[in-house]
């Protein structure tokens, strides 16, 4: 991944899209964010600079964003980032044995990157999942009803093949996904 | 056994391509909007104001009542936006409609944008909602496209921009004016009202916010009259609404029920009891953010807003958790006072310091490290957080706090004695000193 920031001809007609969007061009610094996050990995120096000249606003503004919303990444995060719901719902059905199983197979804990540079882990709050208990989100995808057992073979399936799970806002298009996981569970 | 209930919001959901313009027609779509083309925007109100709906957002405010709030004449332009924030813990009913039925809610946004004369409209979605996002974005793609958004709708003078937008993990962004502050590129902290958002609301403009269902209901209500939906459920509160149920239930899910269903007839039919045949112990009943409810406490209750305001809880947004007898209601409090710690903005002071120092006092009494004054201590430090904040997040924080340590009081006390009788003088002196309780 490099650090500064490229764009083909159609990535920047995105973008031109993007800011078109709204009322006020200020607006796309949200989406903007993700685009250079989607890039870069996480938000970077350059990333915020860049986000600050598209849209017009200084970029300690646009540093403040990133500091505030916690989707946006202030160092690399894994390939694959597993967020495990901690919020009451999930913790009454085992989210504790998920978060143990991630933490022994990976050896990494909260907020940690393992080596290889393909899993990171954070615990969430409550991602609006709660009738489907205890789950995690897998970068922009969702893995419901799961077990110790359940989350140990999507991550052996995750290793062999390698989905997509990203929301593209470049692409305007969520991954493909894996395969015999479908994207939202029937609720 | 199962009470029928009415379905306004769930008619079609079993149909895989409701999500296509296409088949939502063929199954009477946009059929509402086109009788509200007709309609002069003060009949559309009526209507809305008839069928008694209240906003679904937590609040319970009449939704036609608000939309009157909008000036008629203006030279200012107005707005509408659609609160898909949906982050109360318990709550993932936005998420199953724009899931499996944007087009319902793109078309409860077009109705209320003809009555509020809005140019323009908004959709918020949580960042972590990515696949709803996608549905709700390609239906409103393929309404631009078959001409229901955009210049001149279906052939009408009236014509409508929407633009769904992603927040990116706040909870705050659900409180309207927070979101409002999201919206124009900001950090996602709320405004003092007044000034209300129908005068001065986003970039400044006329803006009416309501949440994802309430708009998704409108369509009902403009299609069958106000009359029709204010006959169903109760009068105080009328028609129908998603509820969430989780937790120790054995069915847990979405279910579609009428207004005015008790509480226990609800998890007994729908949610399919408690789990394992264990007994009923607490039940949040409107996201973690109302007052919890014993299991006595249920008896006789109903789910409307005002059958639980008169039990001392309230609908909030018809969320329910439900914890059996092997609770421990200790750790239950400490799992939301870190939530609460957590998504605090950070913009007053009486949320930030003393939500944070909340869970830490949990977190010792769930440990048995607590101290005799603990319980006192959390009551006053919530009464400096209560009434004291820019807007209701503190409020609403304190009332699962206050309501489970009242209601299960012997659990924390019988925690806070063990600690006591186990930890000698100086261990609890440098645990006050830790908690600068000296
Ligand atoms: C801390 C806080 C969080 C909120 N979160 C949401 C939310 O996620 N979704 C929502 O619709 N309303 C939420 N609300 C309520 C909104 O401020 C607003 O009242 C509501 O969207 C209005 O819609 P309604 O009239 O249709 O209920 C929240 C309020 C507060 C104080
Ligand atoms: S509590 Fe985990 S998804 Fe809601």
């Amino acid at each position: 991944m490099t650090e500064t920031l490229s764009f083909t001809d159609i990535e920047k007609g995105r973008i031109e899209e993007i800011k078109s969007l709204y009322p006020d061009k200020r607006s796309a610094a949200m989406p903007l964010l993700f685009v250079a996050q989607e890039k870069l990995g996480h938000i970077t120096d350059s990333a915020i600079e860049w986000v600050s000249e598209e849209v017009g606003l200084s970029p300690v503004h646009v540093r403040e964003l990133v500091t505030f919303y916690t989707m946006y990444y202030q160092k690399p995060v894994g390939k694959y980032h597993i967020q495990v719901c901690r919020t009451l719902s999930c913790a009454l059905l085992g989210s504790k044995e998920i978060t143990e199983y991630v933490h022994n197979r990976l050896g990494i804990l909260s907020n940690e990157v393992s080596e290889d540079g393909n899993w990171s882990f954070e615990q969430v709050e409550c991602l609006g999942s709660c009738g489907t208990a205890p789950m995690c989100e897998i970068n922009d995808v969702y893995f419901e009803n799961l077990t110790p057992e359940k989350i140990g073979e999507i991550m052996d399936a995750i290793e062999k093949e390698k989905p997509d799970l990203r929301y593209s806002t470049l692409k305007d298009k969520i991954g493909e996904g894996l395969a015999n996981y479908p994207k939202s569970s029937n609720l | 056994m199962t009470t029928e209930h009415h379905k306004v919001l769930s008619a079609n959901l079993d149909n895989e391509n409701l999500h296509q313009l296409d088949t939502y027609i063929s199954l009477g779509g946009f059929e509402a909007f086109k009788k509200a083309l007709k309609m002069e925007p003060a009949q559309i109100i009526e209507e809305v104001k008839k069928s008694g709906l209240r906003g679904r957002g937590g609040a319970c405010f009449p939704t036609g009542v608000k939309w009157s709030f909008m000036p008629t004449n203006s030279d200012k332009e107005s707005y509408l936006i659609n609160n898909a924030d949906e982050s109360e813990p318990g709550t993932y009913k936005d998420r199953l409609l724009m899931e499996r039925n944007p087009m319902l809610v793109i078309e409860g946004m077009l109705i209320a944008s003809l009555a509020m004369k809005a140019v323009h409209s908004f959709i918020y979605v949580r960042g972590e909602y990515a696949f709803p996002y996608e549905r709700t974005k390609d239906a409103i793609k393929e309404c631009y496209e078959r001409g229901y958004l955009g210049k001149n709708i279906q052939g009408s003078n009236f014509s409508h921009e929407m633009t769904i937008h992603r927040g990116a993990g706040a909870y705050i962004c659900g409180e309207e004016t927070a979101l409002m502050e999201s919206l124009e590129g900001k950090k996602g902290q709320p405004r003092l009202k007044p000034p209300f958002p129908a005068g001065y609301g986003l970039y400044g403009k006329h803006t009416t916010i309501n949440n994802c269902e309430t708009l998704a209901t409108v369509p009902w209500i403009i299609q069958n009259g106000g009359e029709a939906y204010s006959k169903i459920g109760v009068e105080s509160c009328p028609g129908t609404h998603l509820m969430c149920i989780s937790g120790h239930v054995n069915k847990p899910g979405i279910y579609e029920i009428d207004m005015g269903y008790p509480i226990l007839d609800f998890i007994e039919n729908e949610a399919g009891g408690i789990r394992n045949g264990n007994k009923l112990k607490a039940v949040v009943p409107g996201g973690s953010s109302t007052v919890v409810l014993t299991a006595e406490d249920c008896k006789g209750v109903n789910i409307d807003a005002e059958s639980l305001k008169a039990a001392g809880s309230a609908m909030g947004s018809s969320a329910m958790i439900v914890m059996d007898d092997t609770t421990d209601m200790t750790e239950a409090v400490l799992n939301l006072s870190h939530f609460y710690s957590h998504e605090s903005c950070g913009q007053c002071t009486p949320c930030r310091e003393g939500g944070h120092w909340i869970e830490k006092i949990f977190a010792r009494i769930a440990k048995c490290e607590g101290q005799e004054t603990d319980l006192e201590l959390i009551e006053k430090v919530c009464g400096q957080i209560g009434g004291h904040t820019i807007c209701a997040f503190g409020d609403t924080m304190i009332l699962p706090y206050l309501s489970i340590i009242e209601k299960f009081k012997d659990e924390f006390v019988a925690k806070i004695k063990k600690s006591n009788s186990s930890k000698s003088l100086l261990d609890r002196r440098a645990l006050n000193f830790e908690l600068g309780a000296h």
